[in-house]
């Protein structure tokens, strides 16, 4: 250790000693070198001052090129984005969905006697249903934009039995302006507020009572409709429609004219954030001819004027406006109609005509409250006043049964997601004078395909 | 009052409801917030917005209530999404109002998603995958990034359709471009410890703001969109976390508080209650209160 110490000492002093050496021999030699020096350093300044312009150049084109390559990507970014096609359907075939449903239905009574007391019947699907296991009527809607003027839309119904109906078939206006909307073909009419919703948005398994006996369950006809939408900030729609008159309370008739006419209004808006309400108003007119039903063995047929009016009201209320967790929807209808003209009883044999007039009426009141996410609780009370039926002369065969018809409905749901739902229903019906139904359904809905937009 | 006055008084009072709407201001009707107030901050005086839904609202299950109608029977220009967020309500609004200017394809009508670059496009398009959107995420506001491109595109189209202000609006876009630019630098500045953070979201809703911080999703609570957990899968998330652990679970306003807080409970990870939009939280006041708040909130949480 202290050999290598000293031995790297000594090469130490050696060397400081070289130079030392040399400048004591020669000072010209001496500032010869200084010379040289400085004229090294100058030119290295030079050539460093040179090199750092260069790269000053340098940087400013690089931060170019990096501008330039981030237009670049920003555009290829845009170039990405700008083909992506519309979000609406993506392609130019029509939006399409299938509603399934099924049912268990569990009845005190036989539903084929099925009947609403003081009420003329009117053929059309009332009742509870079957007994047992029931599939529900499963529908298919095939909807797209037409051109830039025009939509359309086709449901097609097929029920339990196999058989397959035109539900509703419509081309609609799009973008009339001034808030015109055309609609033409067949539909559900604007009338009410329960009227024009499919039975898979119902709140309940059935139609209220109301429906069944003033429309026979829903009034759709064949016709064209007209709807305005006012330029206010409250909601104001006037409609008014006029159809072929082809459903009860409207008769079938070979005639150029029209056999239905109706005229609505809604009102509309929110009061604060979390509730939010629509009123109505409607009315329909119809001229039925012939109109027949069958009723103990006999069937009789009226021809005379047929005056509904319906007031409805529909309040919603979530917290903050946000339906998801919990909410709570109060719905409400009231019927009045008039029947005026002449009945002809036992048309095939006896064939007694005379004046018929009738003043009946009904409402119902329903409310659903959604407790916490995907599960609902709903109540309804449905009653019908049978009030003043004149028969005239055929009071005698016809009778004059008068009876006020009730029905409590009590339901709970449960949606696993906004496109399935399974249902528990439990109903006292009183539509019959001499006995009382109770009901218990089990119902599933199923909503396959395109997502569909619900009315309000 | 004699019959000819109290004409006048009505006849006035007629004109004054029905051109509420008909002002000169360019009528905006927003489908989300964050639109709301990009279209103010572009628009400033020369239009008038309404918000269709607020932050307290899932924009995508909202009706289409009467007063939706209304605005939309009015309205000079719609500003949306897209995206399919809208799908539920929208297209009843525009079919039941037959307002031609603000139907797809004309200029009154404005998808910001059609902007920007989304993410979380799905391969498979089946309802089985729970609620997703074919055309992507549509939660694009949370990037600010994404504000950019969308106000450049809405600004370009205020001025086509009001065309008499195309200087005013052109001048708004360039002022707010630049203080949004520094806002963004500053946002980026602040938010640097949050690159790389792992979180669990409540709803798969944050993909962008992910990608614009760096934050890592290790795990969301909903399985599916939109499909709520089952206990088995939340035990298995738990497992999950302790294994992997993750700094805070994030949730929107408008979301239930309390699956996120079943986490907090468990994992002992803070929940963040995200503004997701303006008006989401007290400081959210509008674009920039937006993110200074959601910045804020998730450094707050890693403390």
């Amino acid at each position: 250790m202290s050999f290598k110490r000293n031995t790297l000492a000594a090469s130490i002093a050696l060397a400081l000693a070289v130079p030392l050496g040399a400048q004591a021999a020669d000072s010209a030699e001496l500032a010869q070198i200084r010379e040289q020096i400085k004229q090294m350093k100058e030119s290295y300044e030079v050539r460093i001052q040179a090199l750092e312009k260069r790269l000053q150049q340098a940087e400013v084109i690089a931060g170019n090129a990096q501008a330039k390559a981030e237009k670049a990507e920003e555009k290829i970014v845009q170039s990405i984005v700008a083909p992506a096609p519309s979000t609406s359907t993506g392609t130019f075939n029509p939006e399409m969905s299938l509603i399934l449903s099924g049912t268990y239905a569990n009845l005190s009574q036989d539903p084929a006697n099925y009947r609403i007391g003081g009420f003329l019947p009117n053929g059309g699907e009332i009742g509870p249903g079957r007994r047992g296991f029931g599939l529900g009527e499963s529908e298919l809607v095939v909807a797209a934009n037409i051109d830039p003027y025009l939509r359309g839309q086709f449901t097609l119904a097929v029920t339990p039995e196999s058989t397959v109906a035109v539900e509703e078939a419509f081309v609609q206006s799009l973008g009339l302006g001034n808030g015109l909307t055309v609609k033409a073909g067949r539909f559900y009419s604007g009338v009410g507020y329960l009227n024009e919703r499919h039975a898979h948005t119902w709140d309940f398994v059935d139609a209220p009572l109301a429906y069944q006996a003033f429309f026979g369950g829903q009034f759709k006809d064949d016709g064209v409709q007209l709807k305005w939408v006012a330029p206010t900030d409250l909601f104001v729609e006037l409609g008014a429609e006029v159809g072929r008159g082809s459903n009860f309370p409207a008769s079938n008739r070979a005639k150029n004219g029209s056999g239905s006419a109706t005229l609505f209004a809604h009102l509309g808006g929110d009061v604060g954030v979390s509730h939010s309400w629509r009123a109505g108003l409607s009315l329909l007119r119809t001229s039925p001819q012939d109109r027949t039903y069958t009723g103990a063995g006999v069937t009789n047929s009226f021809s005379g004027n047929s005056r509904l009016e319906i007031a409805d009201l529909v309040w919603k209320w979530a917290p903050n406006g946000n339906p998801v967790n919990t909410n709570f929807k109060l719905q409400g209808e009231y019927f009045r109609r008039h029947e005026d003209g002449d009945l002809t009883y036992d048309v095939n044999t006896a064939n007694n005509t005379d004046r018929y007039a009738s003043a009946q009426s009904g409402w119902y009141l329903q409310g659903v409250y959604q407790f916490m996410p995907r599960w609902r609780v709903g109540l309804r009370r449905d009653q019908l006043d049978g009030g003043s039926v004149d028969y005239s002369s055929n009071s005698a065969v016809l009778g004059t049964e008068a009876f006020n018809p009730s029905k409590n409905s009590l339901m709970f749901d449960y949606s696993p997601s906004e496109f399935s739902r399974f249902r528990l229903q439990f109903a006292q019906d009183k539509s019959r004078p001499e006995v009382t139904d109770n009901q218990m359904f089990l119902q599933y809905q199923m909503s396959l395909g395109a997502h569909g937009a619900h009315k309000y | 009052m004699n019959l000819a006055k109290s004409m006048k008084w009505l006849s006035g009072g007629l004109l004054a409801l029905f051109s509420i709407p008909a002002f000169a201001a360019l009528n905006i009707l927003a489908c989300e917030p964050e639109w709301g107030a990009l279209a103010q901050e572009l628009g400033g005086d020369k239009v008038s917005v309404y918000n269709a839904t607020n932050a307290l609202q899932d924009p995508h299950r909202v009706e289409a209530k009467p007063s939706l109608m209304a605005r939309a029977r009015g309205a000079d220009m719609l500003v949306c999404t897209g995206a399919e967020l809208e799908v539920g309500w929208l297209p009843i609004l525009l079919r039941q109002t037959g307002n031609p200017k603000v139907q797809p394809g004309q200029p009154g009508y404005f998808e910001a998603a059609h902007y920007v670059r989304m993410l979380e496009i799905p391969t498979r398009l089946d309802r089985a995958e729970g609620d997703v959107h074919p055309g992507g995420n549509p939660h694009i506001q949370t990037d600010p990034r994404n504000i950019t491109l969308v106000a450049d595109a809405l600004a370009k189209r205020l001025a086509e359709i009001d065309a008499a202000n195309a200087d005013y609006y052109r001048q708004r876009h360039v002022q707010f471009a630049a203080r949004w630019k520094t806002a963004i630098a500053n946002w980026e500045k602040l938010a640097a410890p949050l690159k790389g953070i792992p979180i669990v979201v409540q709803h798969k809703g944050f993909p962008y703001l992910e990608n614009w911080l760096g934050l890592k999703q290790v795990a969301a609570l909903e399985p599916k969109p939109g499909v709520e957990p089952s206990s088995a899968y939340l035990s298995g998330l738990l497992g999950q976390l302790q294994r992997q652990p993750a700094k805070m679970v994030i949730r929107a306003a408008y979301n239930d508080a309390r699956a996120s807080e079943w986490l907090t409970e468990r994992a002992k990870i803070p929940a963040v209650d995200l503004p997701f939009t303006v008006g989401g939280s007290e400081r959210a006041k509008d674009l920039f209160g937006l993110f200074d708040d959601t910045v804020q909130r998730l450094l707050d949480a890693l403390k």
